[in-house]
Parts: C-alpha cells; structure tokens; sequence
C-alpha cells in the first residue's frame, strides 16, 4: 500500500477479485480436453481463441492452456468459438439445466 | 489462426473477478482496448455499466488511473484533465474518455461536441449497447427499430438509430473508427493507431448485451459477429476525411455476401415482437447505409 494522498478524499486501489470469487455465479463449469486442443497437440503457440475471447481474461495463452476457476463466470464464449471443440460446458454439481 | 494475435499486448490491465455480467461484450472490448492503450493513459467515465465493472470504493477491477464524473460531462471533463496535465507539463499521457450509448448519443453529445469543436486532444470511446443497460434497459437513441426495453415494452421502438458517426463526422474530426467487439484484433489496431494521433479522435464499439438483447452469454461473439454481416454495424476508419472500410466490413464489401438482418435478429429475444413491416424497414435502412459505405469507399 502506497503512501495515502491527502487531496484525494476517495481513491480506489487496483485489487484482483473486486466483486468477490466471481466464480460462484457460474452454472456450468468449461472443461479442456487437452487432447483435442491445438496448440496443445502441436506443441507450439497457435489458435488460442479462447483466450482471444475471453471477457474476463481468465485464460491464459500457455500450452497447456488453464482457466482459472475462481473467477471464470462461466459465459461459455470458449467452448463456442474453440475450433476444435476441445471445451465443454459441463453442469456444475447440484445444478441442473 | 491470426498472426497478428502474437503482436497483442500479453500485459492485463482488467482484472478478473469484476462485476461486469457473465459474457458481457463491453468487458471484451474494453480488455482489448486497455490492452491497446497501454499504461500512461488516464480514463474518464460518466455513470454507465463501466462504473459497474470499474467497481465500489475502496478497490478497483482496472489498473489504469480513472476519474469518475457526472453524466453530462464526459467531453468536460476530459477538457479538464487535459487542462490540468499540461498545467504540470505531461505531454506524454492520453486521456481516453470511455462512455455508454446513453452518455454519447442522448445526454453526453453536448460536452462531446463542445469538446470536439475545442479540438481537445483526447479519446472519446462509445460503447454501443444501443440502450440504458445498466439501469435495466431502457429505450435510448441508439436503440433499433422493432426491440423492445422496458421504456417500449409492448409496442417495440419505432424510431430508427441515430447516426452518432455521421454527427461526429460532421465535426472534422483527424480520425473516427467503428469497431466491434466480436473482431478483437481489428478494435486493438484502431485504438493503437487512435494513440498516435493528435487532436479529438472518436471510436464507437459495438458490444452486445446477454440481458439487455436476450440471448444466452455464450452467443456473444456469434451475435457480434452476425452484427457485422447483417451490415447493422459497419466497420471502417475515416481518418483525415479518408473512409476505408476494414476488416470483416471490407471481405463483405468485395464478396457481396451481405447476410440478410433477419439472420441477426431471429436470434435475439428483444426482437421477438418485431413486426414483418418493421423487418422490412430495418432492411431498408441497413441496405441504403451500405450501398453509401460502397459508394464512399469506392471513391
């Protein structure tokens, strides 16, 4: 924490998780099948539009690829736009469609 | 896949675990363009759903310095920051402000305006989710004929959008962008090259709404996409009087392989009461701005 300025009455401090685990609003939970992922099978950066199109920024452009769960809101743009349709939207536990 | 996509800033200035709505399209676009600007930026934002995903006091989703101010006032009070940094001799920082389709089109186009007429050195953003989403989807002019909000609940709007690009155009402007947040990539380029111009510079984003269109979050990119297609947003850059059509807009324009708007609003549940004669007048109206799109970048 930086030294506080005393002109400025209410200032706001950067903090990842503002709105709490986010990841708790979620129904479904997206599911990576590594074996079909692209960048994962061929062993070097491509594709990545998950990552592209993530709104949050939850994804990380890595091989392999991870989502952090703690905050994916679970919106299902991944699992849409993936190519190779390696996300799937899986039912979180005790909730249905 | 893209090459372009390694060029992107890896850098995060979002953080996760914001308030923004699950497969919201402003929270895309607005990754990108943060991703774009980069640090020594300030933003400024009226009242709208930004100040929901900018977050409650004491903390903060955004690492960029942001200065919250009424409504009305956008274009002033980017005025004013300018005022203040060249006061302190800062010639290096962008001030980008960053409003709603309400704070641009209905209660913000004053201060916009005079600030333009002021050739302030800024950024103005407009995100267009064509209503007042943030308090619950009221009608605003940016909203298409046939959807419904709940300011038209039964009837649908009846009034057609209101061209904002052709009202900013209007002001000469040295460089005006329409984007959407459905090709990340082509929006990062136009506010990369919005950077390293002087003087008053507009971009308007086009970022679907899953609560305030109706349609579930994940058809989010689909629907951005489909946007583009239909020609209900065209994206181009006129920058120094020049018009180009760019990206998806350009392909379209050379395939001729415009999609009918019936593609784009069987999707939506803020269509479901349109009537066919409105359909046809949305055609209509879609039609006669491409074929000038055409025509202007044909010239």
């Amino acid at each position: 924490m930086t030294k506080k300025d005393d002109n400025i009455s209410a200032m706001c401090r950067p903090a990842i998780g503002e709105a709490g685990k986010t990841g708790d609003w979620r129904d479904k939970r997206p599911t990576i099948d590594h074996n079909k992922c692209i960048p994962f099978i061929k062993k070097k950066p491509a594709c990545f539009l998950c990552w592209l199109y993530c709104p949050d920024g939850v994804i990380t452009a890595t091989i392999p690829i991870s989502i952090d769960l703690d905050y994916c809101k679970g919106c299902g743009i991944c699992a849409e736009e993936c190519p190779a349709k390696a996300i799937a939207m899986i039912n979180e536990e005790g909730k249905d469609d | 896949m893209p090459e372009s996509l390694f060029k992107v800033n890896i850098e995060e200035y979002m953080l996760p675990g914001n308030r923004a709505c699950s497969g919201c399209g402003l929270s895309l676009a607005y990754r990108y363009a943060l991703k774009a600007l980069r640090k020594n930026t300030i933003l400024t934002i009226p009242a709208s759903c930004l100040t929901v995903l900018h977050g409650l006091y004491p903390t903060t989703s955004v690492v960029i310095p942001c200065l919250n101010c009424a409504f009305a006032s956008t274009g002033a009070s980017a005025s004013g920051i300018l005022a203040g940094l060249k006061a302190l001799n800062r010639q290096d920082i962008t001030v980008v402000a960053f409003a709603g389709d309400g704070g641009t089109f209905d209660i913000g186009i004053q201060s916009l305006s005079g600030a333009a007429e002021r050739e302030t050195d800024f950024i103005f953003v407009c995100y267009d989710n064509e209503g007042y989403m943030n308090t619950g989807t009221q009608r605003s002019s940016a909203t298409p004929i046939g959807a419904l909000t709940t300011t038209t609940p039964f009837l649908t709007k009846q009034e057609h959008k209101k061209d904002m690009l052709k009202i900013m155009e209007a002001h000469d402007i040295p460089y005006l962008a329409s984007v959407s947040s459905s090709y990340p990539v082509d929006l990062y380029d136009k506010f990369v090259k919005a950077k390293r111009i002087k003087g008053t510079r507009y971009i308007q984003i086009s970022a679907p709404c899953p609560p305030g269109w109706v349609y579930p979050p994940r058809d989010t990119v689909k629907i951005g996409r489909l946007a583009v297609e239909t020609g209900m947003v065209v994206l181009f850059e006129i920058e120094d009087g020049k018009f180009q059509l760019t990206g998806r807009s350009k392909t379209l324009a050379q395939r001729g392989n415009k999609l009918p708007v019936i593609a784009y609003i069987e999707r939506q549940g803020r269509f479901s009461k349109i009537s066919a004669e409105q359909v046809a007048q949305l055609q209509n109206w879609v039609d006669t701005r491409w074929e000038e799109y055409l025509r202007r970048a044909s010239t």
